[in-house]
């Protein structure tokens, strides 16, 4: 049962990839500005703008190009960036890492610490309680470039503890890599932490409230089983929703905090990608990030089976 | 759960489009601080040239980042040009953009959330998937392949940010119109023959206007941390022009030698930021205060001297009592105040009998159990009295060794079977995990006896049901279910709350035989709550019957049905179904039991009893035990006489 629920999302994702990446592409054609000029720059003699034109396509009509487009993106081309000449796809894979690195850690210190925040916030109110709510203003309303250079200037430039900028990747040194990770992945978390710890200890509130909690209770089983085993799965649903959409955001989040850090990753490759108006990079990073989000989503839809029985069978 | 009283619950949302409204906001001293902040920065933007100490670009090489001076109060940055001029300068630009997001979000998100909630059917679907489409991607790097195109225009980005946050205010719009759209005034109003535009613009727009301040508030804040973010990035705006974000991105330049810069703007947009989300959730507050304020008055709780005849004797004759509860109070507390909910309760449960707790929904019966559970709902506690379990007080026990008797000493049946059962594990790892608790038996010990339990409540097929989960059974299958977990560590006494209110009425005349039949065998004692007189005559040997937080009237059951003492079990009794036969219609009691914190003075039922005299309203009314084994509160027992219910069988 579980492999159909896969399928049929899998099957609702193809889609959304072929929305967003058409809506890219048009977004491309329309918005007023002449893409070929901009790339070029002003300086450009009529010759390059015109074999730049040329090499884009953009004599071709609108459909034809889109179908040429679409046509090379399913056989896995995505196009050649217009800087470097190299294949989009093998740009885009050698930033991989740095960036799973990140986001994935991101959302693992959220997910953790802001479900024990949460726990013990709706357990014990009162001290905690209020923290969760400061963390959360306060986790939100500072903007992850300023944090992430506020950490610098405090461990790494004063302390030297960690180091202020740039990726070790795994391969070449596991502790570099992880004391690589430790200042932007605590950079994205900030506000991930606040949004878990509010939902968890929101949805535990709930849960412990409903009358099969009272039951257990009446019946003598541990407080330890009642909140960890019972209550905690029963309000697991939501807590994974956000976590899912923690994700997301800190995936949003990851192009400012590379570029904070120098992290050589996809976010950063997008900066670079936008100001050098590298149309066919940064469309790929779109697909990308698509597919990202799809992954995610299908995730959380598989844990939410594993979740609640009910929904396997549905 | 009818008798525990929760008043916030089941409030519809009200209108926010009131006049009194932003007034009542603004007393919350959050929200006025946030709108006094915002204010402030919205002048000082706009007056930027009369207010601004320099010109944002005017650069000074001799005096470079000199931090703080009484020359430049916020110092001077890289190019010597000072920090709160391009700070004030900095902060039009962030402004505008947030002006120019939200005007798109809001001429965008309200209309189309409006028509999809008004409209609903197809329209709606196709708009919703629409709409989760787009907020199924990372807005932002969607907004870089724009900037791709057009670089550094900020305007079409923001605009673009704008087209992305629309499906988040369209959707709270929609579930807001939905929600109204369902109400009589606007059925009427469609029904009168308005137009449909001047039903939207006049009736549902006012309504609506709350949550979409609060989204307005919370996309401003996004929009914000959006728009300083492409500064910093350097995708928006130029080096000579003074932005937030990008005096943030100046000075990570010169972090070693000066992290003194780096404060000034980020701390101006975190402040922003944080303004912007804190009216946000004022609103929200302010919304849901005006729902709550109205709805429950607290009374200021002065616990009443008791008469020394009445604290700590058992009030039901000799027998030794197995739970005896005396002078039981608890309070619910919200807003600051505390209010009564359950006042003076005594009563005793003595071994192997079966006491039935009687009265209306919201008298406090179901809220009595839980506190000599200690399951009381959060915000309620017990504020005075004791509850003694065979002569140890419970209520001094620690949480430790409360626990220890709960499932042994008491079990618990609530009135919602399906509800009172974890829905995500089976009935046979449920039932197992309690019985391991218990007993230390292996799991496969644990198992085999939670087959027996299921069998003991006669459960046809009890390996099928182990196996099944909650949401799997009937209503009946799963209070037998919740009759054997709570059996599970053989206690002594179980509290019954309402065990067949929720079923029909055929299950329940069985679940009511089983429980006979349970206590014959075990000899526990029932607590049995319930607002039924069959039930109470059926098995219970005696009956407390509560009004209003207090017991008013405990007899045994035979004489009760007699000869009932207080007019308020009179009546209850004369409203039963069952009592109407052969009379020309049944009778009810005027009115309705008092809300919370407005109990009246003096006798609680005076004001809905046919008998209430002067003497009723003048003072609290003493428990009256002058017949043995029976108490009354009401003055007038003596005076009046109220007839007997006779036959017992007749209800049964």
């Amino acid at each position: 049962m579980m492999l159909r629920l896969v399928a049929r999302r899998l099957v609702l994702a193809v889609p959304l990839l072929f929305v967003v990446s058409t809506s890219t592409f048009l977004l491309v054609a329309l918005i007023p500005g002449n893409i070929a000029r901009t790339i070029v720059g002003a300086q450009a003699t009529e010759q390059q703008y015109l074999s730049l034109r040329n090499s884009l396509g953009l004599e071709l009509p609108l459909y034809t190009r889109y179908w040429h487009w679409l046509e090379r993106a399913l056989h896995g081309n995505l196009g050649v960036s217009l800087f470097s000449q190299q294949s989009v796809t093998s740009m885009l894979d050698s930033r991989l890492a740095p960036t799973l690195s990140l986001v994935i850690g991101a959302t693992a210190v959220s997910a953790l610490v802001g479900v024990a925040l949460g726990l013990v916030g709706a357990l014990r109110p009162g001290a905690i309680d209020w923290l969760v709510d400061v963390t959360a203003l306060v986790g939100l309303a500072v903007p992850s470039f300023f944090l992430g250079l506020v950490l610098v200037s405090w461990t790494a430039v004063s302390l030297r503890v960690l180091p202020a900028i740039g990726y070790v990747p795994m391969g070449t040194s596991l502790s570099g890599w992880l004391k690589s990770l430790v200042l932007p992945v605590l950079t994205l978390s900030a506000g991930g932490i606040a949004v878990v710890a509010k939902q968890t200890r929101d949805a535990m509130r709930d849960v412990l409230e409903r009358p099969f909690i009272r039951t257990l209770r009446a019946s003598g089983l541990s407080s330890r089983s009642i909140v960890l085993k019972h209550a905690l799965r029963c309000a697991a649903i939501p807590i994974v929703t956000v976590i899912g959409l923690v994700f997301i955001g800190v995936l949003s989040g990851a192009v400012v905090v590379e570029s904070v850090f120098a992290f050589p990753g996809l976010g950063s490759l997008a900066v670079q990608a936008t100001s050098e108006s590298d149309l066919p990079l940064i469309q790929g990073i779109v697909i990308y990030f698509t597919i990202f989000v799809i992954a995610v989503n299908l995730c959380v839809d598989i844990v939410y089976g594993l979740l609640d029985p009910r929904v396997r069978a549905a | 759960m009818t008798s525990i009283i929760n008043p916030l619950a089941e409030r519809q949302p009200v209108p926010l489009a009131r006049p009194s409204f932003s007034r009542h906001l603004l007393r919350r001293p959050v929200a006025l601080c946030a709108v006094a902040f915002l204010g402030v920065l919205v002048v000082v933007s706009v007056a930027a040239p009369l207010l601004a100490p320099y010109n944002p670009q005017s650069q000074d090489l001799t005096r470079v980042l000199t931090g703080p001076t009484g020359h430049n109060l916020l110092g001077t940055d890289t190019l010597g040009r000072d920090v709160l001029s391009r700070l004030i300068y900095g902060g039009r630009r962030s402004l505008l953009s947030i002006a120019e997001g939200l005007g798109v979000v809001l001429l965008l998100g309200v209309p189309l959330g409006l028509v999809a909630g008004y409209v609903g059917g197809w329209t709606d679907r196709l708009l919703s998937r629409l709409g989760e489409l787009v907020m199924a991607i990372p807005a932002i790097i969607l907004i870089l392949v724009v900037l791709a195109v057009v670089p550094h225009n900020e305007d079409i980005a923001m605009l673009a940010f704008g087209l992305l946050g629309a499906p988040t205010i369209m959707r709270v719009v929609r579930g807001a119109t939905l929600a109204v759209r369902e109400e009589q005034y606007i059925k009427a109003a469609r029904v009168s023959g308005l137009t449909h535009l001047r039903i939207v613009t006049r009736h549902v727009l006012p309504r609506v206007q709350g949550p979409v301040i609060v989204q307005a508030s919370l996309f401003a804040a996004y929009a914000l941390l959006f728009e300083t973010g492409i500064a910093y990035l350097g995708l928006t705006g130029n080096a000579a022009s003074a932005t937030w974000g990008g005096m943030v991105a100046e000075a990570s330049t010169v972090i070693e030698q000066q992290s003194w810069l780096l404060y000034p703007p980020g701390a101006i947009i975190a402040l922003t930021i944080l303004a912007l989300g804190l009216l946000g959730s004022a609103v929200r507050d302010a919304a849901v205060m005006d729902e709550g304020g109205a709805a429950l008055r607290t009374v200021p709780h002065t616990p009443r001297a008791r008469t020394p005849a009445t604290m700590g004797r058992c009030p039901d004759g000799d027998a030794p009592a197995l739970l005896s509860v005396v002078d039981l109070e608890v309070t619910l507390s919200r807003h600051g105040g505390a209010t009564p909910v359950v006042d003076g309760v005594s009563f005793a449960v003595r071994a192997g009998e079966t006491v039935g707790l009687v009265g209306e929904s919201g008298c406090g019966k179901s809220v009595t159990a839980l506190a000599v559970l200690r399951l009381l709902p959060r915000g309620m506690q017990v504020s005075g009295g004791r509850v003694l379990w065979e002569g140890t007080d419970l209520l001094g026990l620690r949480g430790r060794d409360f626990d220890r008797l709960r499932g042994t000493a008491f079990g618990y049946v609530s009135q919602e079977p399906l509800a009172s059962l974890d829905p995500t594990f089976t009935i046979g790892s449920q039932l197992a995990e309690v019985l391991r608790h218990h007993d230390d038996a292996s799991r496969r010990a644990a198992k085999v006896r939670a087959l027996e339990l299921l069998r003991l409540v006669e459960l046809p097929e009890p390996k099928h049901v182990a196996s099944s989960r909650s949401y799997e059974l009937s209503g009946g299958m799963a209070q037998r279910v919740a009759i054997a977990l709570a059996l599970a560590g053989r206690p002594r006494l179980l509290v019954a709350d309402e065990p067949t209110t929720a079923l029909d009425v055929t299950v329940q005349a069985e679940i009511l035989a089983l429980l006979r039949r349970l206590q014959a065998e075990t000899g526990m004692s029932v607590l049995l709550i319930t607002h039924n007189w069959g039930v109470v005559a059926d098995i219970c040997d005696r009956a407390l019957v509560m009004y209003a937080g207090q017991v008013v009237e405990s007899s045994p059951v035979e004489l009760m049905f007699d000869e009932p003492l207080h007019p308020y079990t009179s009546g209850l009794m004369n409203s039963h179904p069952a009592q109407a036969r052969g009379r020309p219609r049944l009778a009810t009691i005027g009115g309705n039991p008092p809300s919370l914190g407005d109990w009246p003075q003096g006798c609680r039922f005076a004001p809905r009893c046919p008998y209430s005299a002067a003497k009723c309203r003048a003072g609290d009314i003493p428990p009256d035990s002058s017949r043995t084994g029976r108490m009354s509160r009401c003055v007038r027992v003596d005076e009046i006489s109220l007839g007997g219910h006779g036959d017992r069988s007749a209800l049964a």
